[in-house]
């Protein structure tokens, strides 16, 4: 299955959860937001929302600015 | 004490801090540190992996209150999901509502400000929108429910000082939230005028992180700021246009 993180393919399993997209590009857990198409999805949810096949993933946090 | 009062919170200082443009982590830390300031602004964006340090970290360490903005949208679409988004990582409901309209003025877009402002409103947000200096818009979003109002002096990071007077001094007498003075600021004059038209903060970064000398220039903007403050509870005395002698020779 393949999903966008923050603009990259990215092959996943069939199943897999935002939790296992974030962990494909950090250890981090705090500090961080996740949207999938354009939706917030909580931390509270990341390991129970499963992602599908060319889901848009951005994985934000925050950097120097304004 | 003369605190600022944002959404219920008390602020000493009335310089807010942006962090673009620093040198460096270090070089942000000296500048914050030498400016007094207890709420800075940061960005979102995608994470970089390869990332070393994070600005949180800085202000963490010093104990500044973190005010997440949503720089690079240009919707108030974007605007509202950036937002969210800054909930989320950040733990906190206020945002700097920025929505620009092209990339060459960086100047905000008024229509999509607005539309982005109400629905952050509903939404629980505390929300400090960026906005040209137009007074009208100013009472518009105070009305829609915004916590403070941000007018430009000029445009960001263009060091040009606060090219309408008039206007600012006009939102400021209209207004009931505070008036935060907003990108334009160059140097140390430019902060204290902004207080002395009545504005209740200054917010800048360019000006400090651009500097030759970054921390001597966050100091140099604290005094301008405090100065600036006094000068308009004192009360400055009257323009005239000729001499009015202090010692006269008969009563």
């Amino acid at each position: 299955m393949n999903v966008m993180i923050n603009g990259e393919a990215h092959d996943m399993p069939p199943g897999a959860t935002v939790a296992y997209a974030v962990q494909a590009l950090t250890s981090a857990t705090s500090g961080i937001a996740v949207a999938v198409n354009d939706e917030v999805v909580r931390r509270s949810a990341w390991d129970t929302t499963p992602l599908s096949e060319r889901d848009r993933v951005e994985v934000l946090t925050a950097v120097q600015g304004g | 004490m003369d605190d600022l009062i944002i959404g219920g919170e008390k602020f000493a200082s009335r310089l807010i801090m942006g962090t673009g443009g620093a040198p460096s982590l270090e070089v942000l830390d000296q500048a914050l540190v030498a400016s007094g300031t207890e709420l800075t602004t940061v960005a979102m964006r995608r994470l970089d992996p390869a990332a070393r340090g994070s600005v949180l970290d800085v202000l963490r360490r010093r104990d500044i209150k973190v005010l997440p903005n949503t720089a690079g949208c240009y919707t108030a679409g974007e605007a509202v999901l950036t937002a969210r988004l800054a909930r989320e990582a950040l733990g906190t409901p206020w945002v700097k509502l920025e929505v620009i309209s092209d990339e060459r003025t960086l100047l905000p877009d008024p229509i999509e400000t607005f539309d982005a402002a109400e629905r952050l409103v509903a939404d629980g947000f505390v929300v400090l929108p960026y906005i040209g200096d137009d007074p009208a818009l100013a009472r518009r979003l105070e009305q829609a429910g915004c916590a403070a109002v941000m007018p430009l002096g000029a445009p960001i990071g263009s060091g040009l000082g606060i090219r309408n007077p008039h206007n600012i001094e006009l939102i400021v007498e209209a207004a009931s939230v505070p008036v935060i003075l907003d990108a334009g600021i160059g140097t140390a004059s430019d902060a204290a005028l902004a207080m002395e038209l009545g504005c209740d903060a200054v917010l800048l970064a360019t000006a400090v992180t651009r500097a030759q000398r970054p921390e001597l220039m966050a100091a140099a903007m604290r005094g301008a700021v405090e100065a600036g403050r006094a000068a308009r509870l004192a009360g400055r005395i009257p323009k005239r246009r000729y001499a009015e002698a202090s010692s006269p020779m008969s009563k």
